[in-house]
Formats: C-alpha cells, sequence, structure tokens
C-alpha cells in the first residue's frame, strides 16, 4: 500500500499514463520514424496491461507480432520512403477542420459505447488465470475450437490475398 | 526478502559477467580458431597464448575517436547499439545454468528467473532485437547502412518463423511445457532431446546461425558489398557494443540450443557418478559439475558456430531468402506434423 492504493493500481496508473502519453506522441510527432518507434512503446504499454490482468500469453504475442514483426515491417517502408519535413503537404484550414469534427465524433461514439461498460460483468468468463498458456490453449482448443478454426481461416484468406495482391503477373 | 533480493541481485551479475565474460573471450577464440583452420599462429603478443588482446581490443575500442556524423539523428544513432545490447543481455535471464543448490532446506536456483512462459520471451526479446540494428542503421543517414539494417531485419523476420515452429516441435516432445527450467529437468532421467529431433535441432541450427547474422548468413554487414553494413558509421565504443551484442547473442543461442536439445546441466551416466561420488541431491558440488557440463557444451556450440564461419563462404542474398521461405518453412512444418504423429500414435503422450 503506497498513498493509499496497492501496488497493482499504481503500476495501472503509470501504465496507462505512459501508454496515453505514448499514443498522443505518436500523432504529434513530426517526424514518421519516431511515430512508429513511439507506438512500439505503446505497444509494450498495452503488454504491460496484459501482464496486470495476469494474461502473460497474450502479453508476449502481442510483443512478439506487434513490436517484433508488424511495426518492423511498418519501419521498413518508411525508413525506405523519402520523407522530409520540407515535402510534407501543407493541409488547408478546413481539412483540418474537417478532420478535427470527424475524430471529435468518433470520440463520440467511442465514449458511448464504453459508458455502459461498467455494467457489463466482464469476471463472470471463470478464473483469473484464463490468460495462462495452459488454461487458454485448453479453453481454445475446446469450448471454443470452431471460432478458432474459422478466425484462422480468415488469416488464411487475408495471407492468399496480399499475396495475390503483391504478384505482378498472375496467369 | 532482502536477502532473497540480494541473492537474486548476486544471480544477475554473474550471468551478466559470464556473458560478457564469454563474449570477450569469443573474440580471442575467433581468432585462434581462423589462425588454426587457415594454419597462422593467431594473436599471440598480448600475454600467454595472446590471452591478454581482449582486454587491448577492448581499451582500444575505448580510446578511439568518437564520431557522430552530423546529419544523423543523435538520439536515435545513441539508441541503436544500446538497444542491441540491453536486449542482448536480456536473454540469458531465463537459462537455467544449473541444479539447485538446497542450503537449510532452502533451494537456490541457477537462473536469474523462471517465467512459465520461458520459451515465449526468448522469442520476444529476439524480435525485439532487430530494433537495435535498424535504428541504427537508419540514424546513420548512410545508405549501406540502411542496406545493411534491412538485410538484418528482413533475415531475421524470415528465420524467426522457421524456428518458432521448431520450438513448437520442442515443446510437444518436451511435455508441453515452456519453462525452460522444466525442459531441461525432463531430459534429467531419459535420453537429450536430439534424439528426437535431429532434424528441429538441424532446423535451429541453421536459423540461429541467421538470428546472429554470422556467416554464411552475414549478410547485413557483408563488407564486400556494403562497405561494412548496418555499422558503416560507428565508431569507437558504439561499434564495440554491435560487436560485442553479437558474441553475446551467439553465446545464448549456443546456451539453448545446449539446453533445449543437448540436456544443458544433464550428461550421460550422470546419477551414476553423483552416486560413485557419494553426493547427495541440491549439494554444491552436483550443480557445479551440472554447471561445468552445461558450459563446456555451450563453448562447444560456439566453437561449430566459427567453424562455419571459417568453413562457408557467404550465401547471396536471394539464397538465402529462398532457403528460409522455401526450404526451412517447409520442412519445419513437416519436422512438426512427424512429431504430432509420432508423438499420439506411438508414445501417446498427446490426450485431448
Amino acid at each position: 500500500m503506497l498513498l493509499g492504493y496497492t501496488i497493482t493500481q499504481w503500476l495501472f496508473g503509470i501504465l496507462s499514463f505512459l501508454a496515453i502519453m505514448f499514443a498522443l506522441m505518436v500523432v504529434f510527432s513530426r517526424n514518421p520514424v519516431n511515430s512508429v518507434l513511439y507506438l512500439v512503446m505503446t505497444f509494450f504499454c498495452i503488454a504491460g496491461h496484459y501482464l496486470l490482468l495476469n494474461a502473460q500469453f497474450l502479453a508476449v504475442v502481442h510483443i512478439v507480432v506487434y513490436a517484433g514483426a508488424i511495426m518492423v515491417l511498418f519501419l521498413f517502408v518508411i525508413m525506405l520512403m523519402d520523407l522530409n519535413e520540407e515535402s510534407e503537404p501543407q493541409r488547408s484550414w478546413l481539412n483540418k477542420t474537417i478532420a478535427a469534427i470527424a475524430g471529435g465524433m468518433l470520440l463520440f461514439v467511442m465514449v458511448g459505447s464504453l459508458k455502459g461498460a461498467g455494467d457489463l460483468q466482464l469476471n463472470q468468463m471463470g478464473h483469473s488465470d484464463i490468460g495462462l498458456v495452459k488454461n487458454l490453449g485448453k479453453v481454445l482448443f475446446k469450448e471454443f475450437l470452431f471460432p478458432f478454426e474459422i478466425a484462422s481461416i480468415l488469416l488464411l484468406a487475408a495471407l492468399v490475398g496480399a499475396i495475390m495482391i503483391g504478384k505482378k503477373d498472375i496467369k | 526478502m532482502l536477502s532473497f533480493i540480494i541473492y537474486k541481485a548476486i544471480v544477475c551479475v554473474c550471468v551478466f559477467g559470464l556473458s560478457l565474460g564469454v563474449a570477450a573471450y569469443s573474440t580471442w577464440w575467433e581468432r585462434k580458431f581462423a589462425s588454426f583452420l587457415q594454419d597462422r599462429v593467431g594473436p599471440d603478443r598480448a600475454g600467454p597464448f595472446g590471452l591478454l588482446q581482449p582486454l587491448a581490443d577492448g581499451g582500444k575500442m575505448f580510446f578511439k575517436e568518437e564520431i557522430i556524423p552530423n546529419v544523423s539523428n543523435k538520439f536515435l544513432f545513441i539508441l541503436g547499439p544500446s538497444l542491441f545490447m540491453i536486449t542482448a543481455l536480456m536473454t540469458g535471464a531465463v537459462i537455467p545454468w544449473a541444479k539447485d543448490i538446497v542450503i537449510d532446506g532452502k533451494a537456490y536456483s541457477w537462473q536469474i528467473t523462471d517465467i512459465n512462459i520461458g520459451v515465449l520471451y526468448l522469442l520476444g526479446v529476439a524480435s525485439i532485437g532487430v530494433y537495435g540494428i535498424m535504428i541504427g542503421g537508419w540514424a546513420s543517414n548512410n545508405k549501406f547502412a540502411l542496406l545493411g539494417a534491412i538485410r538484418a531485419s528482413s533475415q531475421m523476420i524470415s528465420y524467426e518463423i522457421a524456428m518458432g515452429i521448431a520450438i513448437i516441435a520442442l515443446i510437444i516432445t518436451a511435455g508441453g511445457t515452456l519453462s525452460l527450467r522444466e525442459i531441461l529437468a525432463q531430459q534429467d532421467a531419459g535420453v537429450c532431446n536430439f534424439v528426437y529431433q535431429p532434424l528441429g535441432f538441424l532446423i535451429f541450427f541453421i536459423c540461429a546461425l541467421a538470428e546472429t547474422n554470422r556467416a554464411p548468413f552475414d549478410l547485413p554487414e557483408c563488407e564486400s558489398e556494403l562497405v561494412g553494413g548496418y555499422h558503416t558509421e560507428y565508431s569507437s565504443m558504439k561499434l564495440g557494443l554491435y560487436l560485442f551484442a553479437e558474441y553475446i547473442n551467439m553465446f545464448v543461442s549456443s546456451a539453448i540450443m545446449a539446453g533445449f536439445y543437448f540436456g544443458g546441466y544433464n550428461f550421460p551416466f550422470a546419477h551414476e557418478l553423483y552416486n560413485a561420488l557419494g553426493l547427495q541431491e541440491g549439494s554444491i558440488w552436483i550443480s557445479l559439475i551440472g554447471f561445468g557440463a552445461y558450459f563446456t557444451k555451450t563453448c562447444i556450440f560456439i566453437s561449430v558456430f566459427m567453424w562455419v564461419r571459417w568453413t562457408l563462404p557467404r550465401f547471396r542474398y536471394d539464397q538465402l531468402m529462398n532457403l528460409g521461405w522455401r526450404i526451412l518453412l517447409p520442412l519445419s512444418l513437416l519436422n512438426l506434423a512427424i512429431t504430432v504423429a509420432v508423438e499420439y500414435f506411438f508414445r501417446g503422450t498427446i490426450h485431448f
């Protein structure tokens, strides 16, 4: 107990602050490479949240897949493009206003949808060790086998689609 | 609580020192090994057999002029080598170096931490390691460095997949645990995993060569095409960190191979030896002998890495990608299928 909060609450607070801060830095930083690196930091903070929820598997897979693979490819593409601050197109005030209104409405919708989230009994799914690899595997391959396989077919379709788009000459 | 923290701090410092020490002497051993294969003498000026050579090299690195290019991104330029070194050192945290020592009924393990997702942790840290190279290569603002960095990252991502699938097959053989401690412990009674996973070991070994950017996959630092690769612009100790971290990576991946496939601190007739010496379970001597065995295996693997480097020529980049995606990936899937079939039909270790 520290200043009336438990260590978990402190960690949650610090991680949330960092996650939101880095997420804002992603948007505000002028250099796209810095943006990508801030996004990686945001992912680390979210992985920390997963650890707090005792979901170790999700945390590590989040880091391996998002920070370790997808963001590396992002970085890859951005590094190969010639992005300078001078060559960045200047947007008009009308553009910026429309973007701000659209973004604000998205925020409004999200806040509205999250407002009722407190009433949902999220803990009714079972015990708190559900995030451990063993339990998660058993649940995924026994109770939720069908949705799991559907998701994998979806991923496979996306993969095949990406390769088809990437191919130059389709016979 | 305090004694626990002190004990863990000691273990941390020991693993840190071991990693750095082995990495330093790997540089010496690499030069000695190369000279042996090329019928030369090798470094022999500093100390007996040139044993003080790593100290001399390190001192030289520290006193060289430090150059940060004017047009580079200074913060990222410094962050790159630091990150590469940090991730290299982080992987050593989950390796159990020997059996626990029991003093007054309390077990003291030779491992910084035993997380029950140790294998996933290793993969996670390995996938983060690529950032050190990418950031450094990009921040240099040099086309050769950028090319080297991109080669490094694409090769690491490609070979991670085959490596991961080889590890899945190993985990199935090892009884479905992701904790390194249990993977090593289950090889105590029976035979080592290599007997069940020879193909998996071969895939893992090739992927480890590619992941650590060692020859014949050292295209990121291919000096005949790229001047120096991703560290072209680096000088002084920052270059030293890059080179040094590569040796630490090599040391850790050797240790992982020795632990995953060759029993780690276990060795043939270990129990007979301990009985003959009259040692009780949990005594410090069992730990020390086990550590000796593990360390010897690790050193043998490091030597094999060097042997490969001074024997095989470098691949071409398209050959490297073909090998990764068209040969190793299908081969690792085949290995996984065979493993699952054998485990299900013959050994009966998989239950639904």
